[in-house]
């Protein structure tokens, strides 16, 4: 890189970073400006901890991600291995719009949208309040189906058509041949869009905002009542947390599918095996 | 002989397409058929409706005696050698021939026997724990054979498996194949656009031509006996003339009555007139029973290829004498090289070298492709 | 694979998917149009509609009080701020995708999980920090100060909201951008070179053509969030001025939920059109150009 442009690009580190290093800071501030520091403390972190309503946001966005992330998996892959399939130009133009939709419109709006039809079909069967840990389910999982679905397909069309035939062709029954050939083929994009919903579920504020009910808060809505009233550093050393799961999950991530040290164990593993060939 | 597969009025269409029109072919146990036709015949897809990955619109499968119409895939005791391979990329060499034996549960011995002894078949031994990617053309051919194999099959499908080997391996893998198939007494199917590979190979060859059989016999009658104009065209080269049957062993053409060997024609009836390049002999002008100017000479080693003018139509000569461009020759037939067929919906199409035929129309096709690419490619890059 | 497993897989795969994106991605849609044009008893009504476009308020500038037509004033400044913020996002995220795609593979995907980091820091947690850092009492007061500066009142103007939406929305405009460019080429540019053209019309004539499809999608990325967003205007704008986004939630936790519909309706038809426009534009651009 030429100095410009390393001096532009730390620059613009320099603004991203800038924010989350100032939260990192301040969370171990003693005292509960968010301007001056005045000494190390832990202080703001006992406090999250004895913070039982946040602890069970995360428990509650946790059981939310996991399940709105696996059912959207299975049912987004098995989604793409249809429409992969699909001959009929017309439905498969129709699917692909319709799964576009939730991409495309704002948050908003898919928040709105289905908390109206949550707030009508309750009301014609008279419930005070309709919404529920159920409803926020069905919401997250409809927004992270089209990711998954983006992934997968990819996949499956670069993928050899002949494969699952011949798994077939040698004995194994349409499912048997889904699971064996198809299936460890389409993996790394069925495993990207796991993880894609399952962030996509954890973080998403908006399209929650509208669809949770009273009694079910999950972390990005208790951050927002959080912020919503007196300002603490007790947000600040929850969002400490976060970030550093996150970098962990990032580089842990980074590492496994690093495809050139994949690449490299592979080849030497057939070096290994050409020379055991000659022995 | 006995018969293994019998295919019967067997009528496929896509999307409105007809792909098969009646196809009726029997096929006999130990045998090497090849299905032969130019790319959209419909040879692949009667070798994927044997194999159970089609379901033909009309007519019947029957495999050993034994409606399978309705049998899927799985159940068949017919194995595929696919056209790029499709070996499993996530397992090794092993496991990939070990594929089918895993899925009936075999005895971990007898699959370590079965598969050492398929490997050793296609000369693969020490290669079992070499992943399938890191193989060349002709080691992935051979595991997909292996794989194929080791079930036992009755019939062994191949789809063009040489298609995308380069032409030293694929002379090569000829020859194996063939030995494979003697060795293990298995009823090979075998798919090819080549006709070379076709005729060097095959027990009986296929000539198949617009979902529909053109001709069906071993390679020696369907390259000296070919039933009509399209079968003479595609095996091999021929001049292929408009002609009169004047009566039993006479026919016009060129403008020349010559004797032939054929009979049974109605008088005068309209005709097609085949001519192998290499039946034709150049002679002096005043000896022949054409005469016309040379207009091309290539040198193929061999033989020389001549092409003759003769009043517009362009005879293509093979032959070991010489000639010069701009000499005028005169050209002989023999009565026994001239081959007489009836008028068929192909007659008119060929013929002439002053045009290509289609095989290299085939050939012309694929590069007028690679350089569309190439042409869309540097556009949107120059743009 | 024959026509009767086809149909069988096609039925097994297909069926749950196709019901469940009717019931919960067409359905609602439906029904964001049906409580826009009805009123709290479900009759039909244009009232929501019209209300968008008429309802007026007053605005007292300190010299002289002003009638405007509100949401069309709150409309207009969504737009613009999100247009601002979109075109910022552009300039500085555009060169900087142009580093990495020619840096080497290694930096490059250090330079990319450092971009991701704060995307996946929750976005109420990224703008509560600019919140903290540029009140009056913040941070960058203090420092402003302790260098003898002055001070600089920021939070809970535009300027404000446009700094929280450029940090929130940055990464969607670079990676687009970064990943048409790090599959660019280098030939091209070679070519490009090679065929008598100086850098700066290689930039022009070659490299921005090519990436367009990157920077339409990352303008698209993060227009549509920054015109609809309500959080950010909250916070850094200190409530006193509302986007369309303010607008929609105001009226959900005011429970007009049929005036929450209308505004929903109009700016999703808002932003089709825009869409259909720029896929327009785009489209001739690409062949033009």
């Amino acid at each position: 890189m030429k100095r410009a442009s390393k001096i532009y690009t730390a620059l613009i580190m320099i603004f991203l970073f800038a924010p989350i290093a100032i939260l990192l800071v301040f969370s171990f501030n003693r005292a509960k400006s968010l301007s001056v520091f005045s000494g190390f403390s832990l202080y703001w972190y006992r406090e999250l901890f004895r913070d039982s309503e946040t602890l069970k946001a995360v428990r509650n966005t946790l059981i939310l991600a996991v399940s709105a992330s696996l059912i959207s998996t299975v049912m987004g892959t098995a989604a793409a291995v249809g429409i992969n399939k699909l001959r009929n130009k017309f439905l498969r133009t129709a699917l692909d719009s319709v799964t576009n939709i939730p991409m495309i419109n704002p948050d908003i709006i898919t928040g709105i949208s289905l908390m109206l039809m949550f707030v009508f079909v309750g009301r014609l069967f008279g419930a005070a309040t309709s919404l529920s840990f159920w409803t926020m389910l069905i919401a997250h999982i409809t927004f992270c189906l089209p990711y998954v679905i983006l992934q997968v397909l990819p996949k499956l069309q670069q993928m050899d058509k002949a494969l699952p035939e011949a798994a077939m062709d040698l004995g194994c029954t349409p499912l048997r041949a889904f699971f064996k050939a198809e299936l460890p083929e389409i993996m790394p994009g069925v495993v990207t869009g796991l993880i894609m919903a399952f962030t996509l579920s954890l973080d998403d504020f908006v399209i929650s905002y509208f669809t949770a009910g009273n009694g079910f808060q999950t972390l990005p809505i208790r951050i927002y009542n959080m912020t919503k009233k007196t300002v603490t550093p007790k947000m600040y050393a929850l969002a400490t947390i976060i970030f550093f799961v996150i970098l962990t999950l990032l580089l842990i991530s980074n590492l496994s599918d690093d495809e050139s040290v994949r690449k490299r164990r592979e080849a030497r593993a057939n070096k290994k095996a050409a020379k055991e060939a000659v022995k | 002989m006995k018969k293994i597969i019998e295919l019967k009025n067997i009528t496929k269409a896509f999307d409105g397409d007809v792909v098969l029109d009646h196809i009726n072919l029997d096929i006999y146990d130990n045998e090497f058929l090849t299905l032969l036709g130019p790319s959209g015949c419909g040879k692949t897809t009667t070798l994927r409706i044997i194999g159970g990955f089609e379901t033909a619109d009309e007519g019947d499968v029957i495999f050993m005696g034994e409606n399978i119409n309705e049998l899927p895939p799985h159940k068949r005791n017919v194995n595929t050698v696919f056209q790029r391979y499709a070996l499993f990329p996530h397992l090794n060499v092993f496991e990939n021939v070990a594929f089918s034996l895993r899925e009936k549960k075999t005895p971990k011995d007898e699959i370590n026997k079965k598969v050492t002894e398929m490997l050793a078949l296609v000369a693969l031994k020490g290669f079992e724990k070499r992943s399938v990617s890191s193989l060349s053309g002709g080691q992935q051919q051979r595991v997909a054979i292996a794989r194929a194999l080791v079930n036992q099959p009755k019939v062994l499908l191949l789809d063009e498996p040489l298609a995308a080997l380069d032409l030293k391996l694929r002379k090569d893998m000829q020859v194996e194949l063939k030995n494979i198939q003697k060795a293990t007494g298995i009823t090979f199917v075998f798919v090819t656009h080549d006709q070379e590979e076709a005729l060097s190979m095959s027990d009986t060859v296929v000539v198949m031509s617009e979902g529909r059989i053109q001709q069906i016999g071993t390679p020696v009658d369907i390259y000296n006996e070919p039933e009509n104009a399209f079968v003479a065209d595609f095996i091999g080269e021929s001049n292929i003339l408009d002609g009169v049957m004047l009566e039993d062993r006479k026919v016009s053409f060129a403008g020349h009555v010559f004797p032939c060997v054929d009979s049974g024609f109605e008088r005068r009836e309209p005709v097609d007139v085949v001519v192998r390049p290499e039946d034709v002999d150049i002679v002096s002008e005043e000896k022949g029973q054409l005469r016309g100017v040379v207009t091309s000479v290539t040198f193929l080693g061999v033989h020389y290829e001549i092409i003759v003018d003769i009043s517009g139509f362009k005879w293509m000569i093979q032959t070991t004498d010489f000639a010069d461009v701009g000499d005028h020759v005169g050209l002989f037939i023999e009565p026994d090289a001239i081959h007489i067929m009836k008028k068929s919906k192909y007659s008119g199409m060929f013929g002439d070298y002053s045009s290509f035929s289609d095989e290299m129309d085939e050939i012309g096709e694929v590069e007028i492709q690679e350089l569309g690419e190439l042409e869309t490619e540097s556009e949107s890059g120059h743009e | 694979m024959n026509k009767k497993t086809r149909s069988l897989i096609q039925r097994m795969t297909l069926t749950p998917y196709s019901i469940w994106a009717a019931l919960f991605i067409v359905v609602p849609l439906i029904f964001v149009a049906y409580y826009a044009f009805t009123d709290n008893s479900f009759r039909f009504t244009f009232g929501n509609i019209t209300r968008f476009f008429t309802a007026t308020s007053q605005i007292d500038d300190g010299e002289s009080v002003r009638e405007v037509r509100t949401y069309l004033v709150i409309f207009m400044r969504s737009l613009k701020l999100a247009v601002i913020s979109t075109f910022i996002c552009l300039l500085m995220g555009y060169p900087l995708a142009y580093i990495m795609a020619r840096a080497k593979a290694r930096t490059q995907s250090i330079l990319l999980t450092l971009i991701m980091i704060p995307m996946w820091m929750n976005f109420l947690i990224r703008t509560y920090a600019w919140m903290t850092i540029l009140q009056d009492t913040g941070i960058l007061n203090s420092f402003l100060s302790a260098l003898h500066l002055g001070r600089i009142h920021i939070i809970g103007t535009e300027s404000a909201v446009v700094i929280g939406m450029v940090y929130d929305y940055f990464p969607y405009m670079v990676l687009p951008i970064y990943s048409v460019m790090a599959k660019l080429d280098v030939r091209l540019l070679e070519a490009a070179s090679d065929l008598g053209c100086p850098a700066v019309s290689v930039l022009r004539r070659v490299i921005w053509p090519l990436s367009l499809p990157g920077v339409l999608s990352g303008v698209t990325m993060v227009l549509i969030p920054s015109i609809s967003t309500f959080y950010i205007s909250q916070k850094l704008g200190n409530g006193k001025f509302f986007l369309i986004g303010d607008a929609i939630e105001g009226q959900y936790v005011a429970n007009n939920l049929h005036f929450a519909a209308a505004i929903a309706f109009i700016l999703m038809v808002i932003l089709l059109a825009c869409m259909a426009l720029v896929q327009k534009l785009a489209n001739r651009k690409i062949i033009v150009a």
